[in-house]
């Protein structure tokens, strides 16, 4: 757990960098610090590993005051991962990876072993690529090794500053959901600074929304979306924050909520799609191709209806659209 | 071929051959004989000419790299503009003068004159110290430090090793053009084979000259080729390709 108490971070007397902020990291979740370049939300996390002084207010880490612990001891504890990966050159992939358990004094066997774990989360043969230097690695591979570095020596909390905002979309995205399948696993307590709005989305359990170093929302993806607190929050995530949102729902979402259209065996070669695929790219899917349905396939590959530009259509109407407009009743 | 591998053929060749010349020139001149007919005073001199380029490079080496390494740390980070400022006045000061003005306080001798070579090695390896170590991605060292790294950790096992092929070849450039300069010994009494150069020259004697200025000049490649060697060794094999791209 991260909690931020009243956190300020003033450079000299009149630039205030974050200003009072407060909010909590819960156990096991991800929260992602949202916002315009120079909103303070590389400034927040670099706090918590007292990479940057705090100027007023205190970090609770674990129960304990960041600033009652030696700071070296505090960073060992405490994964760090940076968009230019930040792998050193001179060292193999195995010496990057087994650095700070190195540090912190691992026997090599220890080492060995969870090394060889680590790599088999990411899907990288150990035996290879742990001799290899990280030159000779793609930029999606040096940033998977970037993120099992930060793993290493197993630490409850992960700071992550904008870990794939280097990569390419489509890398990018895989990236991502890999990371989501390794969170599912290890349940980190991660803050994770991002600048899109879209990743910012897919990964957090909630987001904290900064501009000028103030909080402008603390609240889950869905919540922000529906229901954005001032004219700043709902600018930020645009006009077309309701198709946004459309990627924190699945179909099998829309399936309970309002169901799916019959299947037509007569119509052949339709794309299909999983029922677990969110609706904002069952909607893309549905635009970019001629056809007027999809047919959807469970997880035993069965065809269990089709789906519909005006499905989905109803389903924002009923679902997001709806609680957007209580929410302005209200 | 494409042209520039031609012309570079050419220019290649035609060295060659120029060298080729010099030395059956030298030889049916017998420029060389005095290596052979007088190979103890031969030996003397190369000792000397050896000995002053290994104490003043060494020493230059034991002030310039912890220099170099001083001034890049975050404390002394606002000093460096004024200290390699100075360092490359030094270089302006020519190396005769500081011979002379070095025996006014040192005496005629060997001291005068590794003291000057000394002052002359400083500045290439401590720019080269410094530019190395400057050269290091800053997310790089953030990320050391945010791992938990001790700025002694930093220092030994990512600046260092990343500086490293910048440090030996500052150090390279250095031990070279102390080989050279190491011939002006002589003019302080500290002899060296610069003795046989000097005499070549105050005699128009074409065979003192050669007998000198040859070997100095075998000495200057052989000292870059060893100093090569040692960078491959010493330079991680990580860090290497990242230098030359």
């Amino acid at each position: 757990m991260i909690s931020f108490k009243n956190v300020t971070k003033r450079y000299g007397e009149e630039i205030v960098a974050v200003n009072d902020v407060d909010f909590t990291v819960e156990e096991g979740k991800i929260v992602v610090l949202l916002g315009p370049s120079g909103c303070g939300k590389t400034t927040l996390l670099r706090m918590v590993n007292r990479l940057e002084s705090i100027s007023e207010g205190e970090i609770i880490i674990n129960n304990e005051n960041s600033k009652d612990l030696d700071a070296i001891e505090l960073r060992r504890k405490i994964g760090y991962v940076i968009q230019s990966n930040g792998l050193f050159p001179n060292m193999t992939i195995e010496e990057n990876v087994m650095l700070v358990p190195d540090l912190l004094g691992w026997s090599k066997k220890e080492k060995r072993e969870r090394f060889e774990y680590l790599m088999k989360l990411i899907g990288l043969d150990a035996k290879d690529y742990g001799k290899r230097y990280p030159h000779e690695l793609s930029g999606g591979q040096q940033q998977r090794i970037g993120v099992v570095r930060a793993l290493a020596a197993d630490p409850p909390v992960m700071l992550m500053d904008e870990p794939f905002g280097a990569l390419d979309p489509i890398i990018r995205d895989k990236i991502q959901e890999e990371f989501l399948q390794i969170q599912r696993e290890v349940k980190k307590t991660i803050l994770f600074v991002s600048h899109d709005i879209d990743e910012a989305i897919k990964m957090a359990d909630k987001i904290v929304l900064l501009r000028n170093g103030e909080i402008m929302q603390f609240d889950t993806p869905s919540k922000m979306l529906s229901h954005p607190k001032n004219e700043f929050v709902s600018q930020f995530f645009g006009k077309d924050r309701a198709i946004k949102s459309l990627s924190l729902h699945t179909v099998e979402d829309l399936q309970t909520i309002i169901g799916l259209g019959p299947v037509d065996e007569s119509v052949q070669d339709t794309k299909t799609i999983n029922i677990h695929q969110d609706l904002r790219n069952t909607l893309s899917m549905l635009m970019n191709q001629e056809a007027d349905q999809v047919v959807v396939k469970n997880d035993q590959d069965e065809n269990i209806g089709t789906i519909t530009i005006d499905l989905v259509q109803k389903y924002l109407h009923f679902e997001i659209k709806g609680k957007m407009s209580a929410s302005q009743e209200g | 071929m494409n042209r520039k591998k031609w012309i570079g053929n050419i220019v290649k060749y035609t060295l060659y051959a120029l060298v080729a010349t010099f030395f059956i020139w030298a030889i049916a001149n017998s420029y060389f004989d005095y290596i052979f007919t007088q190979s103890g005073t031969f030996l003397v001199l190369l000792r000397q000419h050896i000995v002053l380029v290994l104490v003043s490079s060494i020493l230059a080496i034991l002030v310039a790299v912890p220099a170099g390494i001083l001034i890049t740390r975050p404390k002394f980070k606002k000093a460096e503009w004024l200290v390699s400022n100075v360092a490359n006045l030094g270089q302006t000061i020519p190396s005769l003068a500081v011979l002379a003005l070095m025996i006014s306080i040192l005496g005629i001798g060997f001291k005068s004159a590794v003291f000057a070579l000394f002052i002359y090695s400083i500045l290439p390896i401590f720019r080269n110290t410094v530019a190395g170590i400057d050269s290091i991605d800053k997310n790089m060292i953030d990320a050391a430090k945010g791992m938990g790294m001790k700025p002694h950790q930093i220092l030994f096992r990512v600046e260092l090793p990343n500086s490293a092929y910048s440090i030996l070849a500052g150090i390279r450039t250095a031990v070279v053009l102390n080989i050279g300069t190491a011939a002006l010994a002589y003019v302080v009494g500290a002899g060296g084979l610069g003795v046989w150069i000097f005499t070549g020259i105050n005699l128009f004697d074409n065979g003192f000259l050669i007998s000198g200025a040859i070997p100095v000049t075998l000495l200057a490649i052989l000292a870059d080729y060893i100093l090569r060697k040692i960078e491959y060794i010493v330079v991680p094999k990580g860090s290497r390709r990242i230098e030359k791209a």
